[in-house]
């Protein structure tokens, strides 16, 4: 907290948006050197990219998180549809099928289900809450339907995805997911900033009812980030298969807190309109440094996890009131 | 016919009388209550019974959803409170002294008041947003629970603290009368005294209300506070009729349910009015839900296929956008639109 009295000063140097994104990266900074200060063979490169391949599927998730709450909304589905791209890529590939088809057929079942969840929000103006709430009791239930029990993968494509390391020379390497989750990140971010999408997505999510008078298609924005939330879910839960090698309907409970945690600790404001990918990406990192560090020390429970991210969400969004506070005062 | 069809608890009721009916179909003497052994029994009073939980949390998140917030860690509220009743008695030489509970309820029910005054203060105070604010508590307070058991199951053996949940009284449930009474208490604070007019006019509008002269903040807190009183009721309802406290799964997802019930009721997400007859009506039908499903003999993995469908359906039904585009009704007055619009973006 004691940077708060530095701030005049930075504000000066970085422009005000830019603020939160770099706390961010500052608390990353400083958690690794702190883990470097107090475990042997914390500092080292391979512990940041054994974060990317251990939180790969939640980045991505995240990714399609930050989508849908840039514009306003939230998608409590995300957890669910992870668990049912498993569940359903597992049973699959257990008859038979081709591991390519299964992976076209998931997205697009993700794709489908956060389509539909979209066109429900906007059209019959339910409020996205309950529309993704019970878009998770449905993807969840799906889940069961298909089987209560862990279904193992052993199809070959699926194994050799998961057993692949990339050499990056030195000892560095990365998994295919974590690579796939970067490129999906630069997708993201390139759709955001740089496409009419991005746009849109900003100015509903600004104020819908200005954008809607600025003629800007609302309707096709909010559905779009919907679905894209969807197939990011899926693609996650793709990347999640990769990881575990199995299928389970109760995989993936809660991720969609840990989402929007990462995107909140990332600085993208839940009302929508003001956020940056690369927030998320850090907010995600983050999350997993902390469960890092948890696992370094040992003798802490798991359970700290939980207390931590509580912590920090609160020291976060504290932060977010003092700039918000500062830049436009009485502005809610 | 018209004024029926108009009341905002129409549907819920439809919906409510729908599923009892269904149960009648499928189950012999579904409506039947005897007295056995001095208790009432039947499957209505087991709805009432497993549904009182739920009833509770969801009256509490009435008011909040009525100040147009949301309090999404009733559910570690839920845990925490069961988790440090369960601790206490358990550490008691003896398990049976009615007072050693009634000190370990009085502090678990204590620190579920100090929480919501934590999120009271958080939302009131500070400003943040209702929806982040509590989600803290809800990440932090599932790990504060398991810290307090140690993340164990924690078990105790104690007749007074079992009667609360899983006890008889006056023939009744015990449950229920504590549900009775904590609902006979709400509705008379909010709608014979003022509370429930000033928590309307925060919702509707804080900065005018406050203009108004009413206290936004004391209002604020106050609801905050109750919510989680109730929530932390509900959580000593729940371990004791286990007789167990499970930091990680008591509780779990209560929230989504209680705000589905509240929903259901016809209060808006968006605040300044609410029923907390819709409330009830809501908590019943989404155990009366439950209940149909393991009578109609739908297989339990479907069990949340089903509650998706229904949940869609009661939503949609109660949307004036769906009702409009799809019984080609006449829309109602334009007035109405722009209100929900900025509904959806404030509250999500």
């Amino acid at each position: 907290m004691t940077s708060i009295t530095g701030l005049p000063g930075l504000r000066r140097v970085v422009p005000q948006k830019y603020v939160p994104v770099l706390v961010t990266a500052c608390l990353f900074v400083a958690m690794f050197v702190a883990g470097g200060v107090r475990y042997d063979n914390f500092a080292t490169g391979q512990i940041i990219l054994n974060v990317f391949i251990d939180n790969a599927f939640l980045l991505v998730v995240a990714v399609g998180m930050t989508f849908v709450i840039l514009t306003g909304g939230i998608d409590l589905s995300v957890g669910s549809v992870v668990a049912l791209a498993t569940m359903v890529s597992a049973s699959l590939l257990k008859d038979g099928w081709p591991a390519y088809a299964v992976i076209a057929l998931v997205l697009v079942i993700g794709a489908t289900l956060g389509l539909g969840m979209g066109a429900i929000i906007h059209y019959f103006e339910i409020q996205p809450f309950i529309v993704t709430l019970a878009g998770m009791f449905l993807a969840r239930g799906l889940c069961y339907t298909i089987s209560t029990d862990s279904i193992p993968i052993e199809n070959e494509t699926f194994t050799a995805i998961a057993q692949t390391r990339i050499n990056l020379g030195g000892d560095l390497s990365l998994s295919p997911s974590a690579v796939i989750s970067i490129v999906v990140v630069l997708i993201a971010a390139y759709m955001l900033h740089y496409t009419r999408l991005g746009r849109n997505v900003y100015a509903t999510g600004g104020s819908e009812q200005s954008a809607l008078l600025m003629g800007l298609p609302v309707a096709r924005t909010k559905i779009a980030v919907y679905t894209i939330s969807g197939f990011c879910s899926a693609l996650g839960g793709l990347l999640f298969a990769f990881y575990s090698l199995s299928g389970y309907g109760l995989s993936a409970v809660g991720m969609e807190l840990d989402a929007i945690a990462a995107v909140v600790i990332g600085g993208t404001l839940l009302t929508g309109g003001s956020g940056y990918l690369a927030g998320t990406v850090l907010g995600v990192l983050v999350l997993g440094l902390i469960q890092t560090i948890i696992s370094f020390e040992g003798t802490l429970s798991s359970w700290w996890t939980k207390i931590f991210i509580g912590v920090l969400l609160f020291a976060f969004i504290l932060l977010q009131r003092v700039f918000s506070a500062g830049s436009r005062r009485g502005a809610h | 016919m018209n004024r029926i069809l108009k009341h905002r608890l129409f549907w819920p009721v439809v919906v409510l009388v729908a599923l009892l009916l269904l149960n009648l179909v499928f189950t012999d003497g579904f409506f039947r209550i005897q007295m056995r052994e001095g208790h009432l029994y039947g499957s209505l009073i087991d709805i009432f019974r497993f549904g009182a939980p739920l009833i509770l949390v969801a009256t509490g998140m009435t008011l909040v959803i009525a100040t147009s917030g949301i309090d999404l860690s009733v559910g570690s509220v839920v845990a925490i409170a069961g988790a440090l009743a369960c601790m206490q008695i358990s550490d008691l030489s003896d398990q049976n002294s009615v007072s050693g509970v009634l000190t370990a309820v009085g502090v678990a029910l204590a620190l579920s008041v100090v929480l919501g005054l934590w999120n009271g203060f958080l939302v009131a105070g500070i400003g943040i947003q209702p929806i982040i604010a509590t989600l803290i508590l809800m990440v932090a307070g599932r790990g504060l629970a398991q810290l307090i058991t140690d993340g164990q199951i924690t078990t105790v053996n104690s007749a007074p603290y079992k009667l609360i949940g899983g006890g008889y009284w006056l023939t009744l449930p015990f449950g229920i009368i504590i549900v009775a009474v904590v609902l006979a208490l709400t509705a008379f604070l909010t709608r014979r005294l003022a509370l429930g007019l000033l928590i309307e006019s925060v919702g509707g509008n804080a900065e005018a209300s406050r203009l108004a002269g009413i206290s936004a903040r004391g209002v604020l807190m106050t609801v905050y506070a109750f919510c989680a009183l109730c929530a932390g009721i509900a959580g000593l309802m729940i371990s004791s009729n286990v007789s167990s406290a499970d930091g990680n799964n008591a509780g779990l997802w209560i929230e989504l349910d209680a705000i589905l019930a509240v929903v259901i009721g016809g209060t808006p997400l968006s605040g300044g009015r609410f029923s907390l007859s819709g409330t009830v009506l809501g908590a019943l039908i989404i155990q009366t839900l439950t209940t149909t499903i393991y009578s109609i003999g739908v297989p339990p993995e479907t069990t949340l296929l089903f509650k998706a469908l229904v949940v869609t359906i009661v939503c949609l039904i109660q949307s004036p956008a769906f009702r409009a585009k799809v019984f080609h009704r006449r829309r109602r007055p334009i007035e109405a639109r722009p209100a929900t619009e900025e509904k959806v973006r404030v509250s999500a």
